[in-house]
């Protein structure tokens, strides 16, 4: 039993760090979160070029084969990095074709994909929807075109494919470049990451196959994904915030010697390990012990996900007046934090998912 | 830099690690299932109502885990231990709850007083008292907590005076658990007046079979006395019985506190994980709001979900904490974390058990107010939750101190 990275791992995981810090000081993740696009052809290629646009593609398609303890490595720097990149909806797209797709369609965009020739993403939320994100009522008509409206789809504009959800679990492949299919980009509280409202008018789409327990473990590992970049979000707010209790001094003290402060800054670091632990656990079983998969998935999703925003929201109140300013890069974190805690199911959700799923 | 990770993620598609490995190794799996087989054969059963015979009931309970090689897992071969790892220790811990035995009579030794002399003690102090600690034979207490000295443990004020090979101790401690069948007693207490209040104390372990030390029960809001008052007159306890030096008690018993935290958590959070499987059982045979059964009650359902993934959260943090022990040899402050952790999962645990309750939560007949009373001491018996979030603030995120 061990509970800690190897030291390749960690050495991963350090130069993930690395180079997150050098392209993506708080600076340019400002730029990029005020730029339509949010990331440049040269900061994909770099990705590209380090493997993670294929992490879990196989090896004989490009990829590197790997799973989901290493896709948490990288997700929880890209949180505390908080860097703007497609990265995340490429993946889902990719771990819904891997459990999903039919061997021509996995053959299609799982190469092109892990090589940077391609990106997709993955649509969920049916307009009006409630906060359940497996129920859709999409339905192809009786010629097998789909036409629907999906909302806070990210990265859509920067696809090359959208994988569509549908009811009864049922999945779509649709091209972007289709002239049916139209995109307009919405105001995401999280300027980080882009969210495109999709409309479909009788699109051509491909079902994927119907494989529910292995669409369920995609879905499983997407959400431990947000977590562990919720991770990194809430470790970085909680650096910000301690460095900040030491700096700030008011009546002649660091503000960081009080206990109403110091003792809200012991709750977050209770919030971030307990998290953490949530993430690799979910991240091994998925691998290792695919029956607790889904459970201890939706168990991080759910801990992570109120800690996403509640260390933030903390850290926003030790900095007081200044924390809430535009100027400052915290407000950043609290939306990442805050949209990741709504996507792919809410906390409450994900928690009435672990009382299902533990048979209570 | 960026060659590095290259080459890192290069090596690590060649290399399929295992980051997080929650699964035992076979000897661990051996281990387990060598102890399950032992505790299924040998549970001794419920234990009889009272505190004398419950207490001996216990006793014979250890003894007979000691003749099986079973109490103290991870101590040392040549002191009468297992010579296991702590993984094993851990496992015990885990395998013991869920087995349902009693609880062993010498709790506070195994968990504390004998890490402490192991960790401090001379080599005549381990071979005099630690095998004794083990066979049940000689009970022990722990004397740290004043009337007037509580969180500011190192304020206390009782006296230690040094005449010829002895000392003479007056005071009194408190929260003292199992004085009434004590041995000994790991006492704190003050040797020089001159020194700073951390530097002025003393670690002894003091014999509480002498007319100078009185042992009075404290009642409490549970209606019972699982705690004593100690009044101490003029006690005398010998030269050799100091740990560590004169002087050095603050870290002696920094020490202990640090073992109580660290290796009382493997149990504590199995017990959370057993309750909780109780709460959920009496949930489904108990009607909720709108008539709807406790766990189809939405609110509850969510408290119930919440509850199982914070159990989770003191398991998995317990492994954690024990990679890291193992790494450095001693635990660390995050064990605070784990404790205060824990005091508030078992609290809202019984607190949700009251909702589900309903009107039987006026009375006092059912085990779930027990444990609902119980509980509320569980943030301050052990170091209060403010008292652990300082050493969480300083100790651990470098915050400064608040003095």
């Amino acid at each position: 039993m061990n509970f800690e990275f190897t030291d390749d791992q960690r050495a991963i995981k350090r130069t993930a760090r690395e180079f997150l810090e050098a392209r993506y000081p708080l600076a340019a993740v400002r730029r990029l979160a005020e730029d339509e696009r949010g990331f440049t052809d040269e900061q994909w290629a770099e990705l590209v070029e380090l493997g993670w646009s294929g992490v879990i593609v196989p090896e004989e398609q490009g990829g590197l084969g790997l799973g989901a303890v290493e896709l948490i490595v990288i997700a929880e720097e890209m949180g505390y990095a908080l860097a703007p990149s497609p990265w995340f909806s490429t993946t889902s797209a990719a771990l819904m074709l891997q459990a999903a797709g039919t061997d021509e369609q996995r053959q299609r965009w799982l190469g092109p994909l892990a090589e940077g020739d391609a990106r997709g993403t993955l649509a969920v939320w049916d307009e009006n929807s409630g906060p359940t994100p497996d129920h859709s009522e999409v339905e192809p008509a009786a010629d097998g075109t789909l036409s629907c409206v999906k909302i806070a789809v990210p990265d859509a504009a920067f696809a090359d494919f959208v994988i569509v959800s549908g009811a009864d679990g049922r999945h779509y492949l649709a091209d972007v470049s289709d002239p049916g299919v139209t995109l307009v980009a919405e105001a995401a509280i999280d300027p980080t990451r882009k969210l495109f409202r999709l409309e479909l008018q009788a699109v051509a789409v491909e079902p994927l196959e119907v494989a529910s327990e292995a669409v369920a473990r995609a879905y499983a590992t997407i959400v431990t994904i947000l977590a562990a970049e919720n991770v990194g979000v809430a470790q970085r707010a909680m650096e910000m915030a301690i460095a900040y209790a030491k700096d700030r001094n008011q009546f002649d003290r660091p503000i960081g010697s009080y206990q109403a402060v110091s003792h809200r800054c012991a709750q977050m670091l209770l919030e971030v390990e307990g998290s953490r632990s949530l993430c690799y656990w979910a991240a091994w079983a998925l691998d290792h012990e695919p029956e607790t998969g889904p459970r201890a998935a939706s168990a991080a999703k759910a801990y992570a996900g109120d800690a996403g925003f509640r260390v933030p929201a903390s850290a926003l109140q030790v900095h007081g007046g200044i924390g809430f300013t535009y100027e400052h890069d915290l407000h950043f974190f609290l939306k990442r934090g805050h949209a990741n805690a709504h996507a792919f199911g809410d906390s409450r959700w994900h928690r009435d998912r672990v009382a299902d799923l533990a048979g209570v | 830099v960026f060659i590095t990770g290259i080459e890192a993620i290069g090596r690590l598609s060649r290399i399929r690690c295992a980051a997080v490995d929650l699964t035992l190794s076979p000897a661990e799996e051996a281990f387990r299932d060598e102890l399950r087989d032992w505790l299924e054969a040998n549970h001794p059963g419920r234990e009889p109502p009272g505190d004398d015979p419950a207490f001996e009931f216990r006793r014979d309970w250890q003894r007979k885990l000691y003749a099986a090689g079973w109490a103290g897992v991870s101590w040392p071969r040549e002191y009468g231990g297992r010579g296991a790892t702590l993984v094993e220790q851990a496992i015990f811990n885990e395998e013991v709850v869920r087995a349902r035995t009693p609880s062993v009579a010498n709790v506070l030794a195994l968990a504390m007083g004998g890490p402490t002399v192991i960790a401090h003690g001379t080599e005549e102090q381990r071979k005099r008292f630690l095998p004794p600690i083990l066979s049940a034979d000689e009970i022990w207490c722990q004397g740290f907590s004043e009337p007037g000295a509580g969180s500011d443990l190192a304020s206390l004020k009782t006296r230690a005076v040094r005449d010829g090979d002895e000392w003479v101790v007056t005071g009194q401690k408190v929260w003292t658990t199992f004085a009434h069948h004590a041995k000994w007693c790991m006492l704190v207490a003050r040797t020089d007046l001159e020194a700073p209040k951390h530097k002025g104390l003393t670690y002894f372990l003091m014999d509480m079979e002498q007319d100078a030390v009185q042992v009075k029960p404290l009642r409490q809001i549970t209606g019972e006395s699982e705690f004593n008052e100690l009044f101490i007159e003029e006690a005398r306890i010998p030269q050799e019985n100091i740990v560590g030096g004169e002087g050095d008690g603050w870290a002696v018993a920094i020490t202990t506190l640090m073992h109580e935290r660290a290796t009382l958590a493997f149990g504590l959070q199995v017990s959370v994980q057993i309750a909780l499987r109780e709460l959920i059982e009496s949930a489904r045979q108990t009607r909720g709001m709108n008539g709807h059964v406790a766990t189809e009650d939405p609110v509850i359902r969510q408290e119930l979900a919440q509850l199982l993934i914070e159990s989770e959260v003191l398991r998995l943090n317990a492994y954690r904490g024990l990679t890291a022990i193992m790494r450095s040899g001693v635990p660390g402050p995050e064990g605070s974390l784990g404790k205060w952790h824990w005091s508030e999962v078992n609290q809202s645990l019984t607190e949700t058990a009251m909702r589900i309750a309903g009107p039987q939560a006026m009375l006092a007949q059912d085990s779930w107010t027990y444990r609902f009373l119980r509980a509320r001491a569980n943030s301050i018996e052990g170091g209060t939750t403010e008292i652990l979030k300082n050493i969480v603030a300083e100790r651990v995120l470098g915050l400064p101190r608040m003095r």
